[in-house]
């Protein structure tokens, strides 16, 4: 049955637990080689023999054996389908899964696919491959002594192929060849292939060769000396936060330290890059500073240069003299890095040098520049590529790194696209054949079986109300009387009827976690027959639906509360718009009217209980992009319109959510996916305290009810949107919500906070919400309706799940953001117009200005580069005055918009003062009639042309 | 998306070398003492267990004797030094007290007690070293050992662990490396020729949809764990028939 030669191995753990396993060696693992025949060939091997490996270095088609370092390093070179035909070790593999596991994933990958011919080959598990550790042996010479051996053995077993072994390790390489096994290093045997130059591109180039130069960096501990400083106190680990806005700054959070470490400087950065998980050494008391609140960016052109660099590390230094001691933050340096945490970067050629070298300027303003080797400068001048880093040696100012692919042509929406679906994770490959396979075959009917299972809701007048354009319809609503009642009815797309666990379908949809709105594209969650038709509560059509339906009287009082699986058809798709008109019209008297009107009458009676109950209204800018359908160019930008009937869905699908909540909570006590929103710190709050003081306003933080009092009483005459910016504010110092299983967490820790519920989940969105789908499975198995699996029943896998859910639930709203962004900027490019707007924050040498028509935030720089600035900094009140105009918080203002566009990954808008006037920094208003043309206010543009829209709307958003 | 270890690698191996479907080694002897009536020793990859059998033999204490039956008292207990941390004492504890109890269920359902009223039979099994599956390990070294005091049994009884490797392979024959990393464990004793279950145990909830698969493999191993027992019983009595003589005029 199998060899049963065992071994024993020791391990010491902690105390010196002497640790022994069993390792069994076989005599059933074969070599993959198709050719062979001395294996009894059952395995499914890849290897073809058929493909060649042309490289010239070997006069002889080849299998290739890779050594670990090359998988680690060069996995960019290895997805180029050049290298074919490569046995895989199972050390290597082992050791690869151990230090670097999104590299194993990728690895993992090409291994299944077929055309690759790649092959595992279990040589710790094979009779004659498999080594003993030697006393005293470092598992590195042990591993690499595996490596040989199994080459070895492949040359042995089949002497008519031949094998070549790849390292990078020069001392592997030098023993392999000394034990007659063909070997190179991979940039020998890349150079040497017939089609070299584009993966001479992608070559990761780790070993720097010769120093370039003098070192302008100090030099990092070693991994064991950092260890044991972080053990032992004097050093501190954490991960490195690089700012934004100036790139010789940067924090990091670590343990024991109320605020964040402040690191300056070259020195004090030390080739930290946004992300890594560093070790800091903190300066003494008295040399702790607040940061500088000064903005600097990297106007560096070339690698070797570093006087700018210098003296803005000098500019740095003079605006520190300057500040009071209110803010000051532990500073401290970067000793060394614990762990890289680099990854792919989405950017641009610097595109002013020529030659082998050129630098690349990520999209992310907080990674610094890039310097890669590439025989394709002209060509990449036009595109947004992808870059990864490789090293970052002492001498070099910027971070080494190499092509990974391009994007398309800078500035095309597509790429733009691209870009921000990239930088933000978001998965938007197309959906695979087994996925669509999933799908029900059309036409689809719905048969006697189905409805017996079902509850007909048919002949009920439901309709639902949605924004324009919205195609992906997942709730519908009915009201009607009953016996002196009400009987409301949320109805919510049954996509789990839909998507069965398990199936190729329901993995994909749970690793995407949610559908993603970009301006003009929609990245789904489920395959469009689904969201768009099947699923979709369309206007007219049969479609099965998971009904919750409330027994109520007339003050929304809830009597009785149930769930079921239901057919139903909808009257009538309407917008909110059309559904407001229609309960306006007061000669409307249809069941349709009728059942509207209850319903908005209810919801103003639970939205009000709401509020009474402490729940937020929070503010923010939501912007709505008209677009033109045929050039895809936006038409338009505008905040977006709200009616009564928004917030009377809303009131609705979060009644809905809280029901269901109960019911799953009561039935699956350890594992029912729940939704919370934590209490955020009281120092979250210190911003939105503090511009209120200087308000006069008191605003109070200790609970949510009183904090919605305090910011419902914050309120001027003469400056209406006041409240609104406050309401902004309170919005920054939330917390994000985030899914969780029941199981996991205390009771109390289940709280909303921005709902002020103590019970709240996800039930309402399941075409375009992952979080939905679990819950629809939950409830269905609390109402019968449907049997359990095992992944739904099991806390551990449901927290998992929950940790996606909330990353790419958030990397999805800040990719939504990031394209409203690109395509604001596109909208005001070559425009110049004057603009109301509100003073949002008072910086030191800036205003941060909002203006609400286009929801933009825009910072106006209150000193010109070498000029004496006009204005007096007061931090205490925070105000800016110059002569006899003094700027607050808050105060309206009138600026003139300018997109600046010369650095294109990231147009900003400038701004100048118009009103108040001051002189010397102020500029006159623009002609009344040259702006006229601009304003788009005045009359609501009826827009004829297909308008697609951003986001799908803001109760979506709501629940945050 | 987790990063715990997986139980099943992509080739379909287990961490320590073996597929789904292996048996660790198992060797086993049987009397390996003289002094007791019957004993056995039994190794199953690491775990290591010893099964002495005294009996039957009169019931010491009157009260407890019965007229249609015999008793069988089985004491169970782990030397301090089998795992990995030392055990403060090796018997006595709940766990001990209660793999005590359920070994004397799994003898009751084959030992034909009823051939020796007012007797009883004394099981002493020590477990040398821990290894995962001590349960099994016992049940079949007790097994070893009763048949080596030749008291008569209607059949085997072994017993044998199974899991989930990766959510979805039954695993059969958990060690202790696989038991710690991995989901809930399966312990069955079973009469493997009847195919009746003695005794289920789950170390923690399996969903439905799994226990039947999970099950059958605990049972299949026990199948093939009678067949090595088997095999170490007809060897141990040819080497005595052929020390006596007696075996060569049987075959
Ligand atoms: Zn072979």
């Amino acid at each position: 049955m199998f060899t049963t030669k065992s071994f024993i191995k020791k391990n010491k753990i902690g105390n010196f637990l002497k640790n022994v396993r069993e390792h069994y060696i076989r005599d059933d693992i074969y070599c993959g080689v198709p050719t062979c025949n001395k294996c009894k060939n059952v395995s499914t091997s890849n290897l073809s023999s058929a493909h060649v490996n042309k490289c010239s270095l070997f006069k002889f088609n080849h299998f290739i054996i890779l050594d670990t370092n090359i998988i680690l390093d060069q996995i960019d070179v290895l997805e180029e389908p050049f290298i074919c035909n490569v046995i895989i070790l199972y050390t290597v593999l082992k050791e690869v899964k151990h230090r670097s596991l999104p590299i194993y994933k990728q690895l993992n990958a090409i291994i299944e696919n077929p055309s690759r011919h790649f092959y595992v080959f279990i040589n710790d598990h094979h009779k004659d491959t498999y080594l003993l550790e030697s006393e005293g042996e470092l598992i590195n010479d042990y591993n690499d002594r595996c490596i040989r051996k199994a080459c070895s053995w492949y040359i042995n077993h089949l002497p008519e192929a031949k094998f070549v072994f790849i390292t990078d390790d020069n001392n592997n390489r030098k023993l392999a060849i000394e034990e007659n096994i063909p070997a190179c290093s991979i940039t020998d045997y890349v150079k040497h292939l017939d089609s070299s130059s584009l993966l001479e591109d992608k070559l990761s180039r780790k070993d720097h060769g010769p120093k370039e130069g003098i070192d302008i960096f100090p030099p990092h501990l070693s991994h064991g000396q950092l260890l044991k400083g972080v053990k032992e106190g004097p050093l501190h680990q954490g991960t490195f936060r690089a700012s934004r806005d100036n790139f010789l700054e940067g924090f990091v959070n670590v343990e024991g330290y109320e605020d964040s470490v402040l690191l300056q400087g070259r020195n004090g950065l030390n080739r930290a890059v946004d992300g890594d998980i560093v070790a800091v050494k903190i300066f003494k008391k008295d040399d702790w500073v607040c940061p500088s609140g000064i903005i600097l960016e990297d106007e560096g052109v070339s690698g070797e240069n570093i006087e700018d660099v210098e003296e803005k590390e000098k500019a740095l230094k003079k605006s520190q003299i300057t500040q009071n001691n209110s803010e000051i933050r532990p500073t401290g340096r970067v000793v060394g890095i614990i762990r890289r945490k680099w990854r792919q970067y989405c950017g641009i050629l610097q595109g002013a040098s020529e030659g082998l070298f050129q630098i690349f300027v990520p999209a992310d303003r907080s990674i610094p520049k890039i310097r890669i080797e590439t025989r394709q400068g002209e060509f990449l001048k036009s595109q947004k590529f992808i870059v990864t880093i490789d090293s970052w040696p002492r001498y070099s100012r910027y971070p080494h790194g190499h092509f990974v692919r391009a994007l398309g042509r800078i500035g095309s929406q597509e790429t733009e696209n691209e870009v921000v679906l990239l930088e933000h994770d978001v998965p938007h490959s197309q959906f695979s054949e087994e996925v669509l396979n999933c799908l029900p075959k059309l036409p689809w009917i719905i048969t006697e079986e189905d409805e017996k299972k079902r509850v007909d809701l048919r002949s009920i007048d439901i309709c639902s109300v949605d924004p324009p354009g919205c195609t992906d319809i997942d709730d519908a609503l009915h009201c009607r009387p009953v016996d002196g009642k009400l009987e409301v009815g949320v109805h919510i797309a049954d996509v789990s009827h839909f998507i069965r666990p398990g199936t190729a379908i329901d993995l994909e949809a749970a690793s995407r976690a949610t559908t993603v709105y970009l301006v003009n594209k929609r990245i789904d969650m489920v395959p469009e027959l689904l969201s768009s038709n099947l699923c979709s509560l369309r206007g007219g059509e049969e479609r099965f639906a998971f009904s919750c339906i409330w027994e109520m009287d007339h003050e929304a009082n809830i009597l009785n509360t149930r769930f079921h699986k239901s057919i139903i058809k909808s009257k009538r798709a309407m917008t909110y718009e059309e559904a407001q008109l229609t309960i306006d019209d007061k000669t409307k008297t249809d069941s349709l009217a009728e059942s509207l009107r209850n319903l908005n009458k209810l919801a103003k009676i639970l939205k009000k209980r709401r509020l009474d109950n402490g729940a937020l209204v929070l503010a923010s800018t939501e912007v709505k992009i008209l677009m033109d359908s045929e050039t895809m160019e936006p038409l338009d930008v505008e905040a977006k319109k709200m009616f009564e009937t928004n917030s009377m869905v809303e009131e609705f699908m979060l009644l809905a959510n809280i029901s269901v909540a109960q019911k799953i909570l009561q039935d699956f006590p350890d594992c029912a996916m729940l939704r919370r929103h934590p209490t955020p710190p009281a120092s979250n709050f210190e911003p939105l305290v503090k511009a209120g003081k200087h308000l006069g306003f008191d605003i109070q933080i200790d609970c949510g009810k009183n904090l919605a009092t305090s910011l419902d009483n914050a309120v001027k005459h003469d400056n209406p949107y006041l409240n609104t910016m406050l309401r902004m504010l309170a919005t920054r110092c939330m917390l994000q919500a985030v899914y969780f299983a029941s199981g996991t967490l205390q009771k109390e820790d289940y709280f909303h906070y921005g709902l002020a519920v103590p019970l709240y989940t996800h039930f309402t969105s399941p075409i375009r919400r992952y979080a939905d789908v679990i819950v629809h499975r939950l409830l269905a198995v609390s109402c019968g309706s449907d049997c359990t699996y095992p992944d739904l029943l099991d806390k551990q896998k449901t927290t998992d799940l929950c940790q996606n859910l909330n990353y790419r639930n958030r990397m999805a709203q800040y990719a939504g953001r990031a394209s409203v962004a690109f395509n604001t900027h596109l909208f005001f490019k070559g425009k110049l117009n004057d603009e109301e707007g509100y003073i949002l924050y008072v910086r030191k040498n800036a205003l941060q200005i909002l203006i609400p028509k286009y929801g933009l935030e825009c910072t106006l720089y209150l000193v010109k580069k070498g000029e004496e600035s006009l204005f007096e900094y007061n931090e205490e009140d925070q105000t800016q005055r110059a002569g006899n105009v003094v700027l607050h918080t808050f105060d309206p203002v009138t600026v003139r918009l300018k997109l600046d566009s010369t650095n294109i990954q990231h147009e900003k808008f400038t701004l100048q003062l118009v009103k108040p006037f001051i002189e010397g920094f102020s500029v006159s208003p623009m002609n009344e009639l040259e702006s006229n043309k601009m304003d788009v206010d005045s009359t609501p543009k009826i827009n004829k042309k297909r308008k697609s829209e951003n986001s799908k709307s803001s109760k979506k958003n709501k629940p945050k | 998306m987790s990063r715990k270890k997986e139980l099943l690698s992509r080739v379909g191996l287990r961490l320590d070398g073996r597929r789904a479907d292996e048996l660790r080694r198992i060797r086993c002897k049987l009397g390996v003492f003289t002094q007791p009536d019957g004993s056995a020793y039994i190794e199953q990859g690491l775990t290591k267990v010893l099964a002495a059998v005294y009996g039957p033999h009169q019931v010491r204490s009157k009260q407890k004797a019965q007229h249609d039956t015999c008793i069988i008292n089985t004491q169970f207990s782990m030397a301090v030094f089998s795992t990995n941390e030392r055990k403060k004492r090796p018997r006595g504890d709940r766990k001990s007290t209660e793999l005590s109890m359920h070994l004397q269920q799994a003898l009751l359902a084959v030992i034909k007690t009823e051939l020796y009223p007012w007797s009883q039979i004394d099981v002493y099994v020590e477990v040398l070293h821990g290894d995962g599956g001590i349960y099994p390990a016992c049940v079949n070294a007790a097994t070893l050992a009763i048949i080596d005091a030749g008291i008569p049994i209607k059949e085997y009884v072994c017993a044998c662990t199974a899991s989930l490797g990766n959510n979805d392979i039954p695993m059969l024959d958990v060690s202790h490396q696989e038991e710690v990393i991995g989901g809930p464990t399966l312990t069955v004793a079973a009469l493997p020729m009847s195919g009746k279950i003695v005794l289920m145990e789950m170390s923690q909830r399996f969903h439905l949809d799994h226990l039947p698969k999970v099950l059958d493999k605990a049972l299949e191993g026990c199948k093939d764990i009678k067949a090595i027992l088997d095999e170490a019983v007809k060897n141990h009595v040819r080497e005595m028939g052929s020390s006596t003589g007696w075996a060569n005029t049987t075959s």
